[in-house]
């Protein structure tokens, strides 16, 4: 494939779409799947035949189209008009009100906050792009960043532009992806591999299935380009078994990607190679570490191992290997087509870009968004996520999952970045937002986490196996009224030592809902072991 | 010292075997196929018999215990046959804070399963999930296969019992 050849398929598929007057987008992923968003489609299909192409309309089925809980969605391209709760029955008047007014009861208001605060740059292709047709990416510039590295770039180059734009890890920590590029390709070693960890295990966290089910050629492409910057003539995709829906779209991009020579053997005419292979998970939240994950690929157990040496040194099979998590890969196409400065212009100083949330919970607007970094946890909440609904309080937001933090009310303000987060004791995580009002217990919420981090932890390390066992039947005895003064001295005393001692990132930051409930909501806790009453009413005391 | 080996030959001449030596024949019976080999053992026969974990562990020149180690490290993996009808329920953290927590326990004290646990008379499994990633939708369930949000006990029960009473009458 040339990339006058990719401009042909790219040109075409224009005119292609172009001969219909109108165009009709439905929600195809999970979300509206599951609300039966295939039904709506096939109505709509229905109907646009039974008026005998007088219409002129293509129904197209899209991926996510953002507000999750109003599925299932519709929207017109042409007007931008947004239908919420669509059922078959609303086929009819969707497609008689082409061209005249929408239909207004089921009209979903886009100049709200929801959608006018976001920026979109991973998510640019989500809810207008078929992630069945290789050709509709195509279409919206798809892989010719791919090309452009190819044909008019050296590796290093490409390198440049991702250290230059400043992006850095979407999986939680934020390591420099430049750097980290820059270390892989430099380590010596024949074979290169390059690994996508889409295992996203944290608890309320939806971003990278949605990536993978509603743009997967962009995160092939991405880690196309990642192959040829480090050295790298094969990648695996490591994606949760839950998640059969990504699995399924991502073995059609592939195969159509090798398809039209964009993966596979000397992909435009040169001499880059670059194979994909998927890896399924078998549910090992533990798997999302890197070691733990290349452990996995190997076909054993997945437990970590001390590092370093790190996997950009020795990974997978002992060669060098880049690990980065879907979002990360999904940010590189769009840097490379406009350049790392453009990039660089999103976002804060030290946190460029955007981050996709997966804002759930207790909030009026659930749903995945896009929003530049440095916008204020306040802004997300009450803005773009419509506030608590039903009149209650709101008291925290839990990000990073398990190994985050509740933010209380006073912490609003902050601008969302990786330092700030970390200073108020979460973490920018991979992307999950809770919302919690005065109905959540705290105490609850910690050993929600402990619990998890307890069945998740894979008892390689004692700190982790036994500490996290202990700390959760602590937390256990204060939630039930049970607790005294020494088993709060004692959790306290156990936080800091799971912390310090543990071999991998899930004991490490296992801690961290105790310690930041613990430092905002102490009275909470107080209040079970002295009062022996739960403030929010969500403990079953046991005196 | 003979060195050439003869592949067993599977257990049963069940079709679903040559699913499983497809994949296995996929990854050239490299070990690291183990993973890939259990999860088409489990699509295809709902579980992973000892039967099956010998005869990966044969083809693959594994050792059994390694097999064994994998097959009950990873959650997804399960070594007990499923009932007729599964349900899972979501215990992500968006499901949680709105209530999954009630729903299982609305069904252990209406079908006596706690999650992982069959029905005595092998008509339902309860499972729970860590997250399905269907937050928008929470609290969310999962219907022998069928993603449903927005669920309250009440309804799930509903659902649960017209499985049971269904075919308790013998008109499934």
């Amino acid at each position: 494939m040339t990339v006058e050849e990719l401009h042909d398929i790219a040109m075409s598929e224009r005119e292609a779409q172009g001969e219909y007057l109108h165009h009709i987008h439905v929600c195809m992923a999970a979300g509206c799947l599951s609300s039966r968003s295939d039904k709506v489609k096939e109505a709509l299909e229905a109907e646009v035949k039974r008026c005998n192409g007088e219409k002129k309309c293509l129904v197209k089925g899209v991926g996510c189209m953002g507000p999750c809980a109003a599925g299932p969605l519709v929207s017109v391209a042409e007007t931008g008009t947004m239908y919420r709760g669509v059922t078959p029955e609303d086929a009819a008047d969707i497609v008689q009100s082409l061209g005249k007014e929408p239909v207004s009861r089921l009209v979903y208001p886009t100049d709200t906050p929801f959608t006018q605060r976001q920026v979109k740059v991973v998510l640019e292709n989500s809810g207008k792009i078929d992630p069945e047709r290789i050709e509709d990416y195509i279409a919206a510039d798809g892989y010719s960043a791919l090309l452009q590295a190819l044909t008019s770039m050296t590796p290093a180059e490409v390198i440049e532009q991702i250290v230059r734009s400043g992006l850095r890890g979407r999986g939680g920590a934020g390591f420099p992806t430049g750097l980290k590029w820059t270390t892989v390709a430099k380590a010596n070693g024949g074979r290169k591999f390059v690994i996508c960890n889409a295992d996203e295990g944290d608890p309320g966290a939806f971003m990278d299935r949605s990536v993978l089910e509603s743009d997967p050629h962009r995160v092939l492409e991405g880690m196309a380009i990642a192959g040829y910057a480090v050295g790298a003539s094969q990648g695996y995709i490591y994606v949760r078994a839950e998640y059969p829906l990504a699995i399924k779209r991502l073995r059609t991009a592939i195969r159509q990607a090798e398809r039209q020579g964009l993966l596979g053997n000397n992909i435009s005419d040169t001499q880059f190679s670059f194979h994909v292979d998927l890896r399924l998970g078998a549910g090992a939240f533990v798997c999302g570490e890197e070691t733990a994950l290349i452990a996995s690929i190997e076909g054993k157990r997945g437990t970590p191992r001390p590092r370093p040496p790190f996997p950009a040194e020795s990974g997978l099979w002992g060669d060098p290997t880049l690990i980065n998590n879907v979002e990360t890969f999904a940010n590189v196409p769009p840097i490379i087509r406009n350049g790392g400065e453009w990039f660089a212009r999103i976002g804060t100083e030290k946190s460029k870009g955007t981050k996709v949330f997966a804002l759930a919970g207790r909030v009026v607007n659930t749903g995945l968004i896009e929003v530049p970094m440095g916008i204020t946890l306040r802004e997300i909440v009450y803005d773009i996520g419509g506030g608590v609904p039903d009149g209650r309080q709101f008291k925290a937001v839990q990000t990073g999952g398990p190994s985050g933090g509740c933010i209380p009310e006073q912490h609003l303000d902050m601008p969302v970045d990786y330092e700030s987060l970390v200073q108020v004791g979460s973490i920018m995580g991979s992307g999950g937002m809770i919302v919690m009002d005065e109905t959540s217990c705290m105490v609850d919420v910690a050993r929600y986490f402990m619990e998890f981090c307890m069945t998740e932890s894979c008892g390689k390390c004692i700190p982790c196996r036994v500490g996290t066992a202990h700390m959760f039947d602590l937390l256990t005895k204060i939630s039930e009224g049970r607790a005294t003064a020494d088993d709060l001295a004692l959790l306290e005393e156990l936080c800091d030592l799971v912390q310090n001692t543990s071999l991998c990132g899930l004991g490490i930051t296992a801690p961290n809902p105790v310690l930041s409930t613990l430092r905002y909501f102490r009275d909470e806790y107080l209040a079970h072991i002295t009062e022996r009453t739960c403030p929010a009413g969500a403990c079953q005391m046991r005196r | 010292m003979r060195t050439d080996f003869v592949n067993p030959s599977p257990p049963s001449e069940d079709k679903r075997w040559r699913l499983v030596d497809a994949t296995m024949r996929r990854h050239g019976r490299q070990s690291h196929a183990l993973i890939e080999s259990l999860h088409t053992v489990q699509e295809s026969f709902g579980y992973l018999d000892e039967e099956a974990l010998r005869y990966v562990a044969a083809v693959l020149r594994v050792p059994l215990s390694h097999v064994y180690g994998v097959a009950t490290f990873y959650h997804f993996f399960t070594l007990k046959p499923p009932g007729e009808h599964t349900c899972v329920v979501c215990t992500g953290t968006a499901c949680y804070i709105k209530g999954a927590a009630s729903i299982l326990s609305a069904i252990a004290q209406a079908e006596g399963v706690k999650p992982g646990e069959t029905t005595k008379d092998g008509k339902l499994s309860l499972l729970s999930a860590r997250c399905l990633g269907s937050c928008g939708l929470a609290p969310a369930v999962v219907f022998d296969g069928e993603v449903v949000g927005k669920m309250t006990p009440s309804l799930v029960l509903e659902r649960i019992r017209g499985w049971t009473s269904r075919d308790g009458r013998g008109t499934a």
